[in-house]
């Protein structure tokens, strides 16, 4: 029997958008005990589908206007709001991507669990009170009755999300509604998550629908697979069908975006060291006025080496301190001690004014391509910025820039726009060509691809392989994404709480880990039996 | 989504490049305050050449109710009190208009060295805190005392505390962008300091300070009249709203419409400048814009 029926649904959005209907024509269905995955990229209308089944999208800027939302044969477009906020929470409820936002910070987590109770049911205090630790005994979290107690900021990612997870279910709704719920948080806690959410769900008998962009993840846990694009459904069926035989080219190609865990067979590079750092420490905060403050070691006595036309990767868990090592040899951030090494000179304690004319030596590509590029300035203007500081005239500049947007696989007259008139995938590429236009010798990739799209993912991928080559760059890659490092990296070093816990070639560590900790991240990486592996 | 790169992003080609006056225009706030303003402004630059001398003395019309002798009465020297509240307009728009741009160049400028140069942050803040510490009126008090009642003492003594406000505020705005990857990016491209606070963190700070600056503008006016009306602003020869009431005040139980007139422009002006400020910050500020992009 289906808890959940979506049919033809419709939903316009407002005038002036990018297309007339946010989706179109949806059909789906969840069953009891079952778990349906909706996959798509960003804007494929897979969030905008399941706000609409919660009622929680705006229907002024997105209504409904054909089709129907049948949750346990009632259809959720005609009942009124009343009856809507009583669903929400007994028969459906949901969880978010950001367990952080989606928490009151200044509230303990127990009574926002409770408020559910207090809402929906007649319990009294104590009676509600087991009921919450019944809850959140249920999500394994540890230590319940402390925990209730607790301030969301006293949590971490992952426990947090346990207590959302806890919030949503403690009424025993029949549907849960799951919006990228672990695409915040680490790998190794994202496959604790999966694992819970999946065994609550089997308890429980409970239907659940899963957003995410990841098919990793849809591997690890779907029952039934629904792909979307541009607000369509292109493609639906059962994990083994739509992973293993998939129809539509769409998915397909999104399949094979998906990068694999295996290494391909690479050459050793051997051309001269490019960078190179010694005993690399960085600590944040000072020795306080009475003895000892608090101190935090982001990093401590990293050492690594780069040679030119080699990319070597750093593997690592959000505060690992694989950032921190980037920027400490960017010099964004002075290193506490240690030497970091360009071309042989030390340029760890250089002051700014020495420091300006190795900077051109050593560019960066950053995480998010919305901030990376000056909303005010011309795509131009922020490519020539860095050679006209350094006494290329503006003529040679503007030259050079119209040749690296080529490169990059943008056109020319793009320079003359606006960043906000580009994607994520175009910004990067633009990020890309800002950095090459300073002729570096060292290109430090910042979780450069975190933030795209998986067929995007992996054309940028392409070209910062395409650009290594071709300028015989040393290549410093940041990643928190195991399959993305076992394409792109040569070597990689495995960081750990600031500590480099493993090193060595991709393929080698890939085949044979040797520290415990590099173990459970490959261990942890979703989807290992998925098509791509 | 496709990326095959050299189309623009959909809808992008929608996006309209608006300017800021244009935003703001569409707000009906800034829209009327602005017309009452640019009324206002427009009396108080030509008006002084089509209404009598403000100070011409004539002793037998004193204390004339207004209709039978002038449009506003005069007070008790037989002075018109229409031409005196003209005239008064310019003092109050010059010291509004002053105080704000003054205020805010200097601010701005600390504000800047303050955010983005850490061995300047402590330095500049604790001095600031000083300053805000002065009571506005007492030290106008005490330095139109020690200088004489000019206008530049009165621009300067109110200058003074408002520049802290400023301050902070510019601060506040460059510490959040500092540690935006474009700044980094513009470090890492070797680019220098003040190119840097100029061309990638300035105009952020900009929207901020068009609504502040307004707000300092409504209460300098104040400022300026209070001054006048306790006998410590601008000297007596030159009509302001404030020293036109302050000579009002003994005659104000038989003649009030000599307090009334000034009384109700400056009001008239504050309000509007305030209503000005209230939709700017509706139409500029930082997350309400945004949504606007």
């Amino acid at each position: 029997m289906s808890i959940l029926e979506v049919t033809n649904l419709t939903v316009k959005l407002p005038d002036g958008a990018d297309r007339p209907f946010a989706i179109e024509d949806v059909t789906l269905k969840v069953e009891k005990g079952q778990i349906l995955c909706i996959v798509g990229e960003s804007g494929s209308g897979k969030s905008v589908t399941a706000f609409s089944v919660m009622g929680l999208a705006d229907r002024r800027a997105l209504t409904p206007v054909s089709g129907t939302i049948k949750l346990d044969g009632e259809d959720i477009l005609d009942i009124d709001d009343a009856r809507l906020r009583k669903l929400r929470g007994e028969k459906m409820s949901m969880i978010f991507q950001e367990p952080m936002t989606a928490l009151n910070p200044v509230l303990r987590v127990g009574d926002q669990i409770s408020e559910m109770l207090e809402i929906h049911t007649d319990l009294t205090r104590s009676q509600r009170k087991t009921r919450v630790i019944e809850a959140m005994t249920d999500v394994r979290l540890p230590d319940p009755e402390k925990m209730y107690r607790s301030y969301p900021h006293q949590l971490s990612g992952g426990q947090r999300q346990r207590i959302m997870i806890a919030m949503a279910l403690t009424l025993e709704p029949q549907l849960l509604i799951a919006d990228e719920p672990t695409t915040a948080l680490d790998v190794t806690t994202q496959a604790q998550i999966l694992k819970l959410i999946k065994d609550i769900q089997r308890r429980k008998g409970m239907g659940v629908m899963f957003i995410t962009h990841d098919f990793g993840v849809v591997a690890e846990i779907a029952d039934h697979v629904a792909v979307m694009k541009h607000g369509r459904i292109v493609e639906q069926g059962s994990v083994a069908e739509v992973l293993g035989a998939p129809k539509d080219p769409y998915t397909q190609k999104l399949i094979a975006a998906v990068p694999s865990m295996i290494p391909p067979e690479r050459e050793v590079a051997t051309g001269q060291i490019a960078l190179e750092t010694d005993d690399l420490v960085k600590t944040y905060g000072q020795a306080g006025l009475l003895g000892q403050g608090r101190v935090v070691k982001a990093v401590r006595e990293v050492d690594l080496t780069v040679r030119r036309g080699e990319t070597l990767g750093i593997v690592g868990e959000s505060g690992s301190g694989k950032s921190t090592v980037a920027r400490c040899i960017m010099r964004l951030v002075d290193p506490t001690s240690g030497e970091v090494l360009i071309n042989g000179e030390n340029i760890a304690s250089l002051r700014e004014g020495q420091l300006r004319s190795h900077r051109r030596d050593i560019q960066i590509v950053f995480q998010d391509p919305y901030r990376s590029l000056n909303p005010r300035r011309t795509v131009g203007q922020s490519i020539v910025e860095g050679p006209v500081n350094f006494g290329l005239s503006m003529n040679e500049a503007k030259a050079r820039a119209a040749e690296l947007m080529q490169v990059v696989g943008l056109s020319p007259d793009a320079l003359e726009r606006f960043p906000h008139q580009f994607s994520g995938g175009q910004r990067q590429r633009i990020c890309i060509a800002r950095a090459l236009a300073m002729e570096p010798m060292i290109l430090i990739a910042d979780e450069a691809v975190s933030a795209l799209d998986v067929s995007v993912q992996a054309q940028v991928l392409d070209l910062l392989d395409d650009v290594r080559k071709r300028f015989d760059l040393a290549m410093l890659f940041i990643t928190h994404d195991l399959r993305v490092a076992a394409q792109i990296c040569d070597r990689i070093m495995v960081m750990n709480k600031g500590e480099v816990v493993e090193s060595g070639f991709t393929s080698t560590v890939y085949a044979n880990p040797q520290h415990d900790y590099t173990r459970a991240l490959l261990a942890a990486a979703p989807g290992q039996i998925g098509p791509a592996a | 989504m496709t990326d095959q790169a050299t189309q623009p992003a959909p809808g992008a080609a929608a996006a309209k490049d608006i300017s800021l006056a244009r935003i703001a225009l569409r707000n009906r706030g800034v829209f009327w305050g602005g017309a009452v303003l640019l009324v206002i402004a427009l009396f108080a630059i030509f008006g002084p050449f089509f209404v009598q001398d403000p100070t011409a003395l004539n002793p037998i019309n004193r204390l004339k109710p207004p209709g039978s002798e002038g449009l506003f009465g005069t007070d008790m020297l037989g002075r018109d009190v229409f031409s005196r509240v003209i005239n008064g307009a310019q003092v109050s728009l010059v010291v509004g208009l002053f105080v704000a741009v003054i205020a805010v160049a200097l601010g701005l400028f600390l504000g800047l060295i303050a955010g983005y140069i850490r061995l300047m942050d402590a330095l500049i803040m604790r001095l600031m805190d000083g300053l805000m510490s002065i009571p506005a009126i007492l030290l106008a008090i005490a330095m139109i005392s020690l200088a004489g009642a000019t206008l530049t003492t009165v621009v300067i003594a109110i200058v003074i505390p408002e520049i802290p406000r400023v301050v902070r505020l510019v601060r506040s705005v460059v510490l959040t962008v500092r540690e935006e990857p474009y700044v980094e990016a513009a470090i890492s491209a070797g680019t220098r300091v003040p190119t840097i606070l100029v061309r990638h963190v300035l105009p952020n700070t900009i929207a901020p300070l068009i609504v502040q600056a307004t707000y300092i503008c409504g209460s300098a006016m104040l400022t300026e009249s209070i001054l006048g009306f306790l006998g410590a602003g601008i000297p007596p020869e030159i009509p302001s709203w404030g020293n036109i009431m302050s000579e009002g005040r003994t005659f104000f139980q038989l003649t009030p419409w000599i307090i009334f007139f000034p009384g109700i422009c400056l009001a008239v002006t504050v309000l509007a400048v305030n209503v000005v400020g209230d939709g700017l910050r509706d139409t500029l500020d930082p997350r309400i814009a945004r949504n606007m992009r």
